[in-house]
Formats: structure tokens, C-alpha cells, sequence
């Protein structure tokens, strides 16, 4: 095997491979510092996510969930941005989608209202993800910066909005009132049965479709149009993209537009899917598991599907980690969250300079 | 007895908001002047807000055991400093994303946090709550209560000044400090140098690596020092995500006041006060103008900072070589 070669496998598999090994031994050297058998909580943990048929039902509610943000996270990677507001962005997003239901009229076929409210996700998650875009683009402000700000910013506003304006009459609790049943997005327990297959009540939904086909699109999107390669172009060598003839300011307002979208979509799975209302802080940890999802899934929507699934596994599983023991909680899957940023993002190349000296050594040239 | 008129009622009102204001900007400066230094020496701390939390329950943690809020502060720099030093290993030796490190350390310690709060104390994530022992104390300074019946002035030192925890001095102390030592020593000017130029800095024969983990580490120093005020000063336990985004805030004040110790004070100040002002507002009438909804003051930090950094009231420039590892040519 040439050099080349070498380089190539130890990047694009031995390098991610043990980074995602390390996150895992350095979560279970955590389970054994709080009198945790490793084993036995990785054997609760996948009884959790997918002994029985709720379990499944809920882990893949919140793979739905790391699927979009995984996305969002990914696509303004690949333009070279860190979108760190997925968290805002779904927050309004769920906005967005409430909000066209309530406008429209409530005998709207689903048809129509349904579309029509996934629409308006998109295009809240999408604005508010663009401000932050523009803002870079035109006016130079740091992206991460603004997009943390815009974070907090919808926080305040939607409690402002939920207290002061949206509030259901009558009613203590910070929500909405109740979609129209016709905004209601199938529940996969409801939808299956009409394939001769049945399945326990769990808050799975249609959403889940949605968020499949979106991987397919930003694939798409990203290897087969146009736009695409210029958010990769962007993403690779800025300067190299400008001198092809890419604006890098209409791509940065793409890519964070496209990436806001995606997030919004949290607010369809959480509101339409399941809440049927606009409740208080449904998004809470999505936005931040998304970044742990793109980099584990290599920025690829094929890989993000997958690394949501591991995520949504754990989030499920670790509710089940909590019923057996008490000094656990589902915190553990935020803390997985936070090694596996840390080894698979920051600390990315730790092996690298020891694996290359390993198995790809700089051969001496012969005189 | 003094009889109380409107006028002294409205003046103590303002001293009492004052006064809440340098408790709450308290936190917010020693993050801030953490961030200084990091960031002056081209390091991007975004992970503020994990340090100061990680050192909340560790404060918290070793006040319960120990009793003593001064074996507790130790215990907390040391966990910050611990945090500090893995983003220095994973920025500096590794050139990894500064950005990246510095939020994977903010999500580490807000679960691990609860998970290691459930396993020692069984209370939801929570330590215990410290009764008077283990916590830093008010402070009256000399004389606070014979001056009390001086008009005007007898309750500004009474109120204002006099009557806070030690570590609110040290806070507001620090800020001349960290100007001389920014602007009048040689390790402040090596600092600055390597924020801009880390290049001219390696080719003057002094190490960039060293002078950033150097940064890095007074940066976690001082925030395992707010950490221990929010917990065991200003509260008197650890309570989930108790810094609420004071990270994230004190970031913007460093923004705000332009990588400048004494301007980032001001904006210290600025965003401690509009908390406390929101505090005392809430569910008020204001004559004129109504009742204000304290999201809206509560917002104004982040859209001042968002309005600042998008230059439309004057620019924000950061320290050019900040967000880039240093890389040496071979």
C-alpha cells in the first residue's frame, strides 16, 4: 500500500474510529467512578431503547430530533460556519409552525395545513438562523458569537410570547391552546396498521419520514447541484471559491438559511407530532446534540442518521439508566455529548502525529 | 426617628438596585477578565460558562464537606484550572477548534455536574444547602452604622459599599490590576503581542505556546473564582445550570467593552445593572410608561452585543490572531 494510501484509511476511518473509542472508554472509566458496572448499564440501556415497543417508538421520536439538528449542524459546516444557535433556531422554528396553524383557518384540510405549518418552521428556523448569516456576511460580526446572542434571544422571546400573548385563557401554565386536530401529525401507531402492522402507542410520528427524506435532500443537495459544491467549495478554501466565482456572502446566507430550516423542523416533530401546542422549552439540548452528531457522523447525512440513532438511543435508554439506578439520569447522554465533541471535534487529531509516525512513516530517501 | 420622605425613599430604592447591580456584575467581571486574557492571547473562551459551573459545585461541593468557604474556593480554581488546561491541550498542543473545545466543555460539565451531584448527594443534582458555615460572609466595613444617619451619603456607604462578600472587592480590585499587568508589564505586552502576531512573538525567541497556556491558566484561575461566588457567595448551594449563561453574558461584556479591562468593566456593570433593574421592575407600574415587560430589558445585553459586533454603534475588533492555532514553519 503506498503512503497515500495509508494517509487516506488512517483519516478517514482509524482517526474517527478511535476518537468515538475514547469518548466510549472515557464514558465507561465514568460509570465505574460512580459505582456503575459498565456492562450491565450498556445491557439497561439497549433494554430501554429497544425491549419493548415504546421504546422503540420513543428512541427513534428522538433520533428524529438529532437527525434535523445533525443536518443543520453539517450543512453550515460544510460551508466553513459553526452554527451553534440550532438551539434558537428550532426553538422558533416550533414558533413558526404553530403559528401558521393558528392563522389559518381550523377546517384547513391536513393536507394543506400540514405542509403549510412545516413550512412555516422552516421559514422561522430559517430566518432567525440567516440574521446571524447576514450579519457575517455584510457586517462582519462572528458567527458563533451572534448565534449564541440569538440563542438567548429566543428564549426570552418565547417566554415573552408564551406568558404575555399566546397563553391559553384562563390557564397558569406558559402554552398554547390546542393545535386543531387537523394539524395533527400521524402518529406511526396510528399509520402502521393499515400495513397489516401494529405497534405500542409511543409519541413516534410522521416526522420521522420527513426527516429521512431531508438526508436524502441534503445529500443531494450538497454532491449532485450546483449550490452544493459552492457551499463545499466555500467551506474547503474561501479564497480558492472566490477566484472561481463564488460569492461568499450569498453562500453564507444559503447555508445558514438552509441550516436554520432544518433545525426548525425540531418544532414539527415536538409541537405537530406530538405537544400539539406550543409548549416552553421543547428543544432544550437538541440544538448542542446536533454538533455532537455531525461530527461523530463525519458531516454526512449517511453518517448523521446514524450517529442520531446512536443518540436517540442513548437519550431513550438513558431515561431507563435512571429507574435502575438513582445516581444516574438521562445527564449522562449530555455528558457522552460533550466527550464526543470533544474527542471527535477538538481533539480531532490527537492520534494523528503517532498513528502516521505507526503506520505511514516518512521514508528516507535514498541518495 | 427619621422621618421618611419620598425623596430618601427613591434614593435608598436606587442604592438598593445599585447595590443588587455589583452583586450580579460580580460574576460577570472575573469572567470576563478570564476571558480577557485568553482571548488577548488569541484563544477564544467560549467555555467560560462551563468553568464557572464546573467550579460552582465544586465550591459548593468541598464548603459541604469541609465547612470552610476558603478550602472550597482552592478546590474550585483547581477544577477550573484542571478545564482551562484540557482546552489549552486540545487548542494549543493539538490546534484543535477553539470553538468546538470550548463548547464540548460547556456541555461536559453542565451533565457531569448532575451526574456527579446525583451520586454524592441524592438530592436531584443538588449539594446540600450550606447554612451559615462554609459560606463567604458579608462584610460590614468600619463604621457603617455611625454614618448611617448622614443623609444621603450615611446610606450610600451603608448599602452600597459596605456589606459585601470579600470576593466583590477582589472582583472590582482585579480590574486596575489586570490593566497593569496588560498594558505595563512585559508579560502583558508578550500577551498582546501574541494575540496579534503570534509570528513576530515566536521570532523574538519566545515560546507562543507557552505564553497562551499561561493565558489560559489565569483565565481558568479566575473563573473558578466566580464559580465559587455564584455558589457559595451570592447562593448558598449548587443548583442545576446555576450560571444561567453568566459565561455567555460575560463574553458579550468582553465584546462590548472591546477586549479593554476598564470598558469591559463598564459593561459589566452595564448588564449587571439591567439584570437588577429587571428584577425590581417586575410586575411593576412605571409612571408614563406602564409596566415593562422584563424580557424586553433582559434581551437588551444580547441585542446591544449583536448590535455592536454588526458595527452599527462603533466597531468591536477582536485581537487579530484570535480563533487561529499557531503554527510554526518549519
Amino acid at each position: 500500500m503506498s503512503r497515500d494510501t495509508r494517509l487516506a484509511w488512517i483519516n478517514g476511518l482509524l482517526l474517527p474510529l478511535m476518537n468515538i473509542l475514547t469518548a466510549f472508554a472515557a464514558t465507561a472509566i465514568l460509570f465505574l467512578l460512580i459505582n456503575v458496572n459498565p456492562i450491565e448499564a450498556a445491557k439497561t440501556l439497549l433494554y430501554g431503547a429497544f425491549g419493548y415497543g415504546e421504546g422503540i417508538g420513543y428512541t427513534f421520536y428522538y433520533t428524529t430530533n438529532f437527525i434535523f439538528t445533525g443536518l443543520a449542524v453539517a450543512i453550515a459546516f460544510h460551508a466553513g460556519l459553526f452554527n451553534i444557535g440550532g438551539e434558537g433556531q428550532a426553538y422558533i422554528g416550533g414558533l413558526g409552525a404553530g403559528l401558521v396553524v393558528f392563522m389559518l383557518f381550523p377546517g384547513l384540510s391536513p393536507w394543506l395545513m400540514i405542509p403549510a405549518s412545516i413550512f412555516g418552521a422552516m421559514l422561522f428556523g430559517g430566518i432567525w438562523a440567516m440574521a446571524p448569516g447576514y450579519l457575517q456576511a455584510y457586517r462582519g460580526s462572528h458567527i458563533v458569537i451572534t448565534t449564541i446572542m440569538f440563542n438567548f434571544l429566543a428564549a426570552t422571546l418565547m417566554v415573552y410570547l408564551l406568558v404575555k400573548v399566546l397563553r391559553e385563557p384562563g390557564k397558569m401554565t406558559p402554552q398554547s391552546v390546542l393545535f386543531p386536530d387537523n394539524a395533527w401529525l400521524p402518529f406511526v401507531h396510528d399509520v402502521l396498521p393499515a400495513f397489516g402492522i401494529e405497534m405500542e402507542r409511543s409519541p413516534l410520528n410522521l416526522s420521522i419520514v420527513l426527516a429521512l427524506v431531508m438526508a436524502v435532500l441534503v445529500w443531494f443537495f450538497l454532491w449532485q447541484t450546483r449550490w452544493g459544491y459552492a457551499i463545499r467549495a466555500t467551506g474547503r478554501n474561501a479564497s480558492a471559491a472566490v477566484y472561481a466565482g463564488i460569492s461568499q456572502k450569498k453562500i453564507i446566507m444559503v447555508a445558514m438559511c438552509i441550516s436554520g430550516a432544518l433545525a426548525g423542523l425540531v418544532g414539527i416533530n415536538e409541537l405537530l407530532g406530538y405537544h400539539h401546542r406550543i409548549i416552553m422549552n421543547f428543544h432544550i439540548g437538541y440544538g448542542f446534540g446536533g454538533i455532537a452528531v455531525a461530527l461523530m457522523g463525519r458531516n454526512h447525512p449517511f453518517g448523521i442518521v446514524i450517529a442520531a440513532l446512536l443518540f436517540g438511543t442513548l437519550y431513550q435508554g438513558g431515561a431507563e439508566l435512571a429507574f435502575e439506578w438513582s445516581n444516574i439520569s438521562r445527564d449522562i447522554v449530555v455528558v457522552m455529548q460533550g466527550l464526543v465533541i470533544l474527542f471527535c471535534g477538538a481533539l480531532e487529531y490527537m492520534y494523528k502525529p503517532w498513528l502516521v509516525r505507526w503506520l505511514a512513516p516518512v521514508k528516507e530517501v535514498q541518495a | 426617628m427619621i422621618e421618611i420622605t419620598s425623596m430618601n425613599d427613591m434614593w435608598l430604592t436606587l442604592l438598593l438596585t445599585l447595590d443588587a447591580t455589583l452583586r450580579l456584575s460580580t460574576p460577570l467581571v472575573l469572567a470576563a477578565m478570564a476571558g480577557l486574557f485568553s482571548e488577548r492571547s488569541g484563544v477564544v473562551d467560549i467555555g467560560l460558562e462551563g468553568k464557572m459551573l464546573a467550579a460552582c459545585f465544586a465550591s459548593a461541593t468541598i464548603a459541604h464537606f469541609t465547612g470552610s468557604p476558603w478550602l472550597a474556593l482552592l478546590a474550585a480554581v483547581a477544577v477550573s484550572l484542571g478545564l482551562a488546561l484540557v482546552h489549552g491541550f486540545a487548542t494549543i498542543t493539538h490546534k484543535g477548534d477553539q470553538i468546538v473545545s470550548g463548547v464540548a466543555l460547556n456541555i461536559l460539565v453542565s451533565g457531569l455536574t448532575i451526574i456527579l451531584g446525583l451520586t454524592w448527594f441524592r438530592q436531584g443534582g443538588q449539594t446540600p444547602a450550606l447554612t451559615g458555615e462554609g459560606r463567604f460572609v458579608t462584610l460590614d466595613l468600619p463604621g457603617s452604622e455611625l454614618l448611617h444617619s448622614v443623609p444621603l451619603l450615611g446610606p450610600l456607604y451603608k448599602e452600597l459599599i459596605s456589606g459585601h462578600n470579600i470576593l466583590v472587592y477582589l472582583a472590582f480590585a482585579l480590574v486596575p490590576l489586570v490593566w497593569w499587568v496588560l498594558f505595563r508589564t512585559r508579560f502583558g505586552l508578550r500577551l498582546r503581542a501574541v494575540g496579534e502576531n503570534p509570528k513576530a512573538v515566536d521570532t523574538a525567541g519566545i515560546s507562543v505556546n507557552a505564553l497562551r497556556y499561561k493565558a489560559v491558566m489565569i483565565g481558568g484561575v479566575l473563573c473558578g473564582i466566580a464559580g465559587t461566588y455564584i455558589a457559595i457567595a451570592h447562593n448558598a448551594q449548587f443548583t442545576r445550570d446555576m450560571t444561567a449563561g453568566a459565561g455567555y453574558i460575560a463574553l458579550a461584556a468582553l465584546i462590548f467593552g472591546k477586549w479593554r479591562p476598564l470598558t469591559v468593566l463598564v459593561a459589566c456593570l452595564l448588564f449587571g445593572f439591567l439584570q437588577a433593574f429587571a428584577m425590581r421592575i417586575e410586575g411593576v407600574d412605571l409612571p408614563v410608561i406602564g409596566s415593562i415587560p422584563v424580557q424586553i430589558i433582559e434581551a437588551v445585553p444580547y441585542i446591544l452585543t449583536v448590535i455592536l459586533l454588526a458595527g452599527f454603534i462603533g466597531k468591536a475588533i477582536p485581537p487579530k490572531a484570535v480563533g487561529r492555532p499557531y503554527v510554526k514553519e518549519r
